[in-house]
């Protein structure tokens, strides 16, 4: 167990997998500093998610190795994995709030299946979270009341519950107004601060991620294709980061999907 | 050839699914709230529609038998002839064929959903396992539900809402000879194979519909087809238990 400040809370290396015959990562390496938002971007399809779902065991890599706080995830038993998992949160892409239950429920959920609390005080933990995202008054509400945004913050204050060292958040940004997509984006900032967590956050929304991650990971084609912080990732080299970045439609990525020349579909020569 | 070898191995599936599930029901036992609850939306909210149809199948059994037995001049045998009926076969199987389309389809659509909203996968994240905190309670109240259901609907079909009420009450047989034959005739062994087919029945359904469920597609097409497979699977796996027990206990 490596509990170095220093060191980094999640390595991954020489990660492979796949999916069916689709390769998702051919062997890639990662280091996930303690204390800082990591941000994983990459186009749709390139296992952003899956890279999520590797890091909480969920998933077995098919080769290499991923260590969390020094344990290999992909090395223990399930009891193990369990006991791990308490330690980390996740937010998924939708919430995956329990729909059958209220919004103090859920997020009283994790501590009253892992703690034996007495009442009062899973109250006051429970509105002390919601409280953090703004959603106190919201506590009787249910999931199908709630809009996008919303939900969202809920599942965020129900991962941050338990107190984990990591969070992950799972595309957060996706179909939010430009209102609550800026409330996400201070809360990941601010609870990560506040609470002393380690965030990764998996998106493709380039320029919200940039304004508040630490460090970027850029991925693609089961690649990592650039690393560092915002502003080295700004002015990297690499063509295919440059045309991800700024979202130009042609580049190493063409706005073609393979086809045949066009000249011979015309003429009736492909088929 | 392909289609045995399917059927095999998602039978063999199955069984790996039915030992990790009866793993997982000692740690239920533990929770008898959450365990309440389900037997409350599993047996509870299935009372209505059993209590209803053992109304309905008793008046049925009555009219039919009273107009044989008339044939054979002996109308006072009614009771016995609706209870044997009701007790040994219509009791367990048709409580069964109703908890497969009333429970067992909310259960396979209520898991199915839940695992295509990424409610499975998220209480997986949160160290919380869905095989003990969402499917065996499940399991296990549609196990206990299934020979109490089939016990109140027995007790309709015989008694003053069901055959009762048409056999005595409409078509005029003698109330003690309804009741005295019932009681000479039907033995403890017919109530005994009752509750083992009843609790094998409920072993099955519930198998299917939590196994259904839990391995649905996540996607609306496939909960549908859970929902579906469930009712069908379980149909037709009573009907021939139903006449495996039969063959083993008479």
């Amino acid at each position: 167990m490596t509990n170095d400040s220093n060191s980094a809370l999640v390595r991954v290396r020489g990660l492979k997998f796949s999916h069916g015959p689709r390769v998702i990562y051919d062997g890639i390496d990662l280091d996930i500093p303690r204390g800082k938002v990591t941000a994983i971007l990459g186009p749709s399809g390139s296992g952003k998610t899956t890279l999520l779902r590797l890091i909480g065991g969920q998933w077995r890599p098919s080769a290499g190795q991923i260590h969390f706080d020094g344990t290999d995830v992909h090395a223990i038993s399930r009891s193990q994995l369990f006991e791990l998992r308490k330690r980390m949160g996740m937010l998924f892409q939708n919430g995956a709030l329990l729909t059958d239950l209220s919004v103090f429920e859920n997020v009283a959920f994790p501590l009253r299946e892992h703690t034996a609390l007495p009442e009062a005080l899973i109250r006051d933990l429970v509105l002390l979270k919601l409280n953090a995202v703004g959603l106190r008054g919201a506590r009787d509400l249910y999931p199908e009341q709630l809009s996008g945004g919303m939900s969202r913050r809920v599942a965020l204050a129900r991962a941050v519950v338990l107190d984990p060292q990591l969070v992950m958040y799972d595309e957060p940004f996706t179909g939010q107004d430009p209102i609550s997509m800026g409330v996400l984006m201070r809360l990941i900032r601010s609870l990560n601060d506040a609470l002393g967590l380690t965030s990764i956050v998996v998106s493709h929304d380039v320029q919200e991620v940039m304004s508040i991650a630490d460090q970027v990971y850029v991925i693609a084609g089961g690649k990592v294709l650039g690393v560092g912080e915002p502003d080295t990732v700004r002015h990297s080299e690499s063509p295919w980061v440059q045309q991800f970045l700024r979202g130009e439609p042609d580049g190493p990525v063409p706005f073609h999907y393979k086809a045949a020349p066009y000249a011979d579909d015309l003429l009736g020569a492909g088929k | 050839m392909s289609v045995i070898s399917s059927f095999l191995q998602s039978l063999g599936r199955a069984q790996f699914f039915l030992f990790s599930l009866l793993l997982a029901v000692p740690q239920t036992l533990l929770r008898p709230r959450l365990l309440a609850q389900q037997i409350y939306s599993v047996g509870v909210l299935s009372l209505v529609i059993v209590v209803l149809s053992g109304s309905f199948v008793g008046m049925v059994l009555a009219l039919q038998f009273y107009h044989t037995l008339q044939l054979f001049g002996s109308p006072e045998s009614l009771g016995v002839a609706v209870a044997l009926a009701v007790v040994r076969e219509f009791g367990p199987v048709v409580t069964a064929l109703l908890f497969a389309g009333r429970a067992g389809s909310a259960l396979a659509a209520e898991i199915g959903l839940m695992k295509a909203t990424d409610q499975l996968s998220g209480m997986e994240m949160m160290a919380v396992d869905p095989m003990r905190r969402v499917v065996a309670p499940r399991f296990l109240a549609g196990l206990i539900s299934m020979p109490l259901l089939a016990f109140i609907f027995s007790m309709m079909a015989i008694g003053v809402a069901g055959g009762h009420a048409i056999g005595v009450s409409l078509l005029g047989v003698d109330a003690g000879s309804y009741w005295a034959g019932i009681r000479e005739s039907l033995e403890f062994e017919d109530i005994r194979q009752a509750m083992i087919k009843s609790l094998v029945f409920g072993l099955a359904c519930s198998w299917i519909a939590v196994y259904q469920g839990y391995h649905a597609e996540p996607t609306s097409g496939g909960v549908a087809r859970a929902t579906t497979n469930t009712v069908v699977i379980s149909s037709l796996a009573v009907l021939a238990l139903d006449f495996v027990l039969t063959a083993l206990m008479l």
